[in-house]
């Protein structure tokens, strides 16, 4: 298909699209003035029935803990997949060329590495009682291991996160999800329910299981992102 | 003006489509990709803003009675992120692997045989 036949088809189809979204649009409650009575409930109860102060965190981990059972799955997959495509015999015994020259950058960011990985822990530890939570402070430890690449060498991002003990805690994180799920059954409670005594609202210790899988989740998600960054990163470094 | 946050997603959907449509090199189409994925975030925080009502955080201090925006739709959305990524890193190790074996990521110039 050409080009410009392809545009012609695009600017018909989505003039179609536009209008019908337009359209759909108009349909949903007013912006501002949304009535959904699941999201009142659960920011009235969550409270006292979840001991947590972060509404967002008790849906997440327990709420709709099994949904996040499955999204936690999905990132191990896709690591996995990512591994699998790109993983190779490389020769790791060349030198990779990735020193950084400028020495600003190199002290700049070096310095960074340990307050990124400490705010990423905070926001782990804290994320069901303020913003934050185990996905998105997993990220930010993450980032500040990937600084040791950015603003230093190849060779150090790698061997401050060895393959082997990154995918150990890849597996462990999505394995100590399921695992919490079936120590609930074990319990006498349903699968992923919330068993474990609930604790004192606004404290580290409260929310039951929700700080357990919210752990979980955050070793999750680092170990995912470190290994997505090491097979691209490898692919740059040791070309085939 | 209270359709403007829907209208918003919908244009980052269409642009980032219009962005796929058009693209002539693959990591350009996975970023367009996560573009139109952007919109859904839009979407979903849009409807369940309530006018006038804080993040459904309930600190010492906040008392319930002041209500907040729905919770449920901020959860879907962090759902929603964690996908786009994974989505986005999967395709990325695939464009890797097209450039291995076609060498080139320019889509009209990809055939079958090469791959």
């Amino acid at each position: 298909m050409s080009r410009n036949v392809r545009l012609g088809l695009f600017a018909a189809a989505g003039a179609m699209l536009a209008a019908l979204l337009v359209w759909g649009f108009t349909g949903l409650p007013a912006f501002g003035d949304f009535q959904g009575e699941y999201g009142w409930i659960l920011n009235d109860v969550a409270g006292h029935e979840r001991h947590v102060t972060n509404v967002v965190a008790s849906v997440v981990f327990d709420y709709r803990g099994f949904d996040t059972l499955g999204e936690e799955f999905i990132l191990f997959a896709a690591a996995i997949g990512v591994a699998l495509l790109l993983r190779e015999a490389r020769d790791d015994r060349e030198r990779p060329r990735d020193e950084v020259r400028s020495d600003a950058v190199r002290a700049v960011g070096l310095m960074l590495v340990g307050p990124t990985v400490v705010v990423g822990l905070y926001l782990v530890a804290h994320g069901y009682l303020t913003p934050g939570g185990g996905f998105q402070g997993g990220v930010a430890v993450a980032a500040g291991v990937v600084l040791l690449y950015a603003a230093g060498r190849y060779r150090a991002y790698s061997a401050a996160s060895p393959h082997g003990l990154v995918e150990l805690a890849e597996g462990a994180g999505a394995g100590a999800y399921a695992a919490v799920g079936v120590a609930a059954l074990f319990a006498g409670g349903l699968f992923l329910e919330n068993v474990v005594e609930l604790g004192t609202r606004g404290t580290l210790a409260s929310g039951g299981t929700i700080p357990i899988l919210n752990a979980a989740a955050g070793l999750e998600v680092t170990a995912a992102v470190v290994l997505l960054l090491h097979e691209f990163l490898e692919e740059v470094m040791y070309p085939a | 003006m209270t359709l403007l946050p829907y209208l918003l997603a919908a244009w980052l959907f269409l642009v980032g489509l219009y962005g796929v449509v058009t693209s002539r090199h693959l990591v350009h189409l996975v970023i367009c990709l996560s573009v139109m994925q952007s919109a859904t975030y839009v979407l979903l925080l849009a409807i369940g803003y309530r006018s006038g009502k804080k993040a459904p955080i309930f600190t010492a201090g906040v008392p319930v009675k002041v209500g907040a925006v729905d919770p449920v739709v901020q959860a879907l959305t962090l759902t929603d992120v964690v996908v786009s990524v994974t989505g986005v890193a999967l395709l990325l190790a695939l464009v890797v692997e097209i450039w291995k074996r076609a060498g080139t990521v320019d889509p009209d110039r990809l055939r079958r045989k090469e791959l």
